[in-house]
């Protein structure tokens, strides 16, 4: 980590001092001076290593641990952290350490395409509203009113009673609900760029407007999408958690964390580890992710700073 | 101001059709044979063909959702398929318990958000502060159903503070008349039971109040510390006077309207959050109601108690939006 750990000088200079190594006569990239803001930014670092770590955890799961996920009876029944199980078993005797560690690749996996699926769907709803007008930007401007008309669990759960409960159709219903949030970002900054006059020089140069909007308008557009691409990384966890505690999204015995805090909870009294650990963790993975994004934020768009 | 209002209603009526087409489509649209799926495997033709009668799917889709609407419009929410008793007499109550809920919650997140933001930015980089952001910051990240069930364990059933479950005593039931149960115990005046009655809504106030309260705090710090850079402030130092009065009578007043919209936007998920909340505290609102449907398949209950929670949604951001201009007059339309 220390490569990016920032030196103690760097941390105390201010925004105008440049990194000492750039040659200063160079043209800085915005990229690259974002890049030196979030390596200032304390919690974006503890942020990033919060979710390296989950990462990493979710990849090298079956190495981390010597029971099976599912495990009926791999411990006693309800047994409190030991040297066996760090994190206790549940109440059918499996390991929650390993069920935690095994959780972390569904829930990164369901975050990720959740949020893959909203950007795509997002942003090309969003640039067809904000490049072409006219109708095409009324009509798909009043679905998105529509769909954030409803506070978006809600809708997550409207969408999972239709296609019935399972944890690929919690995915498509997180995806789903994300869609307008991208799709108003994209189309609000698509609207502020096709004003520019480098897009008016280009359409006076004969360009085509496909060319136009994967040349000037989408490139323009990337930052603010990777901001939101990393908050929604964590709301969607979050939802997909909430999902399945109200039982629409993972069925057993996956060991998704919201299910595993719906299925413990009776045994809160007596075996509190097994409903501290899902739930730890998942606050642990949101908290990651939003201080990186709130970092992304500060760091390439200084406008929206909080 | 009169126009805008009007504009703004009018505008609704749009957002109100999808949201019916949204909520129809969760009896009609599940694929294959609908009331074969909310029945089940084993359930019989004849069984399944009274269900297609009762919910109207023989009939052509358009004329479905005619119908739907039109029973909307009557104030006819369809009949429970578990109770069969008409959900519009049974929604209230729950209502009610759901309002009074997010009331509360939402009380809980203003003060101490509000407060706390203000104070974040007048002592900006003291302990205070850092503290008080890295508390928003786990609250905005924090899972509300895992929060709940914390403090169920520790403040009802390890230290014994609060009750966990419910509305009230059951054993001393709240003579209700307009079942916002804070409001019928002093109407009633009995005191011992609005004692217990808000005894009984701490905790799934706080737990549903938390992520509101940290996302307004955030936002109140960001937008005073905007203000207290600004001349007027910088005049009233001059002047010798930076207590935290000034900052609260001067500042507060012009950086009301962020903290507003996302207020407003809060309660909207605030109303989501119920839905969880409710279920954990055994809370015998509207969101508890759609989660108890969800496991009986009780598919007309899902999706009026869904349409209701969208609808008080969308009527809070009509306030929202109405209250601006009201609190702005710079802002017009």
């Amino acid at each position: 980590m220390e490569s990016i750990t920032p030196t103690k000088k760097q941390r105390t200079s201010g925004p105008e001092k440049q990194d000492p190594n750039i040659d200063k006569t160079e043209a800085v990239s915005p990229w690259k001076e974002a890049y030196w803001q979030l390596r200032k930014n304390k919690l974006a670092i503890i942020g990033i290593i919060i979710i390296t770590f989950f990462i990493l955890v979710a990849i090298f799961a079956p190495l981390l641990t010597s029971y099976s996920p599912t495990e009926v009876g791999a411990g006693e029944r309800l047994t409190s952290p030991n040297a066996d199980h760090w994190f206790g078993t549940d109440d059918l005797g499996r390991d929650t350490f390993t069920r935690i560690v095994f959780g972390a690749r569904i829930s990164l996996i369901v975050g990720f395409f959740a949020v893959s699926g909203a950007l795509v769907f997002g942003t090309f709803l969003g640039i067809l509203a904000g490049y072409f007008g006219k109708w095409v930007d009324m009509f798909i401007s009043r679905i998105f009113d529509i769909m954030l008309a409803f506070p978006s669990i809600l809708l997550a759960i409207a969408i999972v009673a239709i296609l019935g409960p399972s944890l690929e159709n919690a995915l498509i219903a997180i995806a789903i609900i994300n869609i307008p949030i991208f799709g108003r970002l994209v189309r609000s900054k698509v609207i502020s760029i096709r004003e520019e006059e480098y897009i008016m020089a280009a359409k006076a140069q004969g360009m085509k407007s496909g060319r136009i909007l994967f040349h000037h308008v989408l490139p323009n557009s990337v930052a603010p999408i990777i901001v939101q691409a990393t908050l929604s990384f964590g709301t969607a966890i979050l939802e997909a958690a909430a999902l399945g505690f109200l039982g629409l999204g993972a069925s057993a015995p996956t060991p998704e964390w919201g299910k595993m805090l719906s299925d413990s909870r009776q045994f809160i009294q007596s075996a509190p580890w097994t409903v501290l650990f899902p739930g730890f963790s998942i606050m642990l993975v949101v908290l990651g992710f939003n201080m990186i994004g709130d970092g992304l934020r500060d760091a390439l768009d200084p406008k929206m700073k909080t | 101001m009169l126009a805008y209002t009007i504009r703004r209603i009018l505008m609704l009526i749009p957002v109100l059709i999808g949201m019916s087409i949204v909520t129809f489509a969760i009896i009609h649209f599940i694929p294959g044979n609908p009331a074969r799926v909310i029945l089940g495997d084993q359930a019989t033709a004849t069984a399944i063909a009274n269900l297609e009668a009762q919910l109207g799917l023989d009939q052509p889709p358009y004329i479905q959702y005619f119908h739907y609407v039109f029973d909307l419009l009557k104030g006819d929410l369809g009949t429970s398929l578990r109770t069969n008793t008409p959900i519009a007499a049974e929604i209230w109550p729950r209502l009610a318990a759901t309002i009074e809920l997010t009331v509360f919650a939402m009380i809980f997140a203003i003060v101490v958000g509000v407060n706390a933001g203000i104070i974040s930015a007048w002592k900006q980089n003291s302990i205070f502060d850092y503290t008080a952001m890295i508390i928003a910051l786990i609250g905005v990240s924090m899972p509300i159903f895992w929060l709940g069930l914390m403090q169920q364990w520790i403040f009802a059933q390890e230290l014994g503070w609060l009750p966990a479950f419910g509305r009230g005593n059951p054993r001393d039931p709240v003579e209700t008349t307009t079942h916002l149960y804070v409001i019928d115990t002093i109407i009633n005046g009995r005191f011992d039971q609005l004692w217990t009655s808000i005894k009984h809504l701490v905790l799934p106030g706080i737990a549903l109040g938390t992520i509101p309260m940290a996302i307004i705090a955030r936002m109140t710090r960001s937008s005073m510390l905007e203000i207290l850079r600004s001349d007027y402030i910088r005049t009233i130092e001059a002047k010798g006077s930076r207590t935290l009065s000034v900052i609260y009578r001067h500042g507060f007043k012009n950086a009301v309207i962020p903290v507003l919209t996302v207020a407003g936007l809060q309660t909207g998920s605030l109303l989501g959050g119920a839905i969880l909340t409710e279920t954990i505290f055994s809370w015998p609102g509207v969101g508890r109601y759609v989660y108890e449907a969800i496991g009986t398949r009780d598919y007309p209950v899902i999706q009026s108690g869904i349409l209701v929670i969208a609808f008080m949604f969308v009527i809070i951001n009509l306030i929202v939006d109405l209250l601006y201009s009201y609190i702005d007059p710079r802002i017009k339309y």
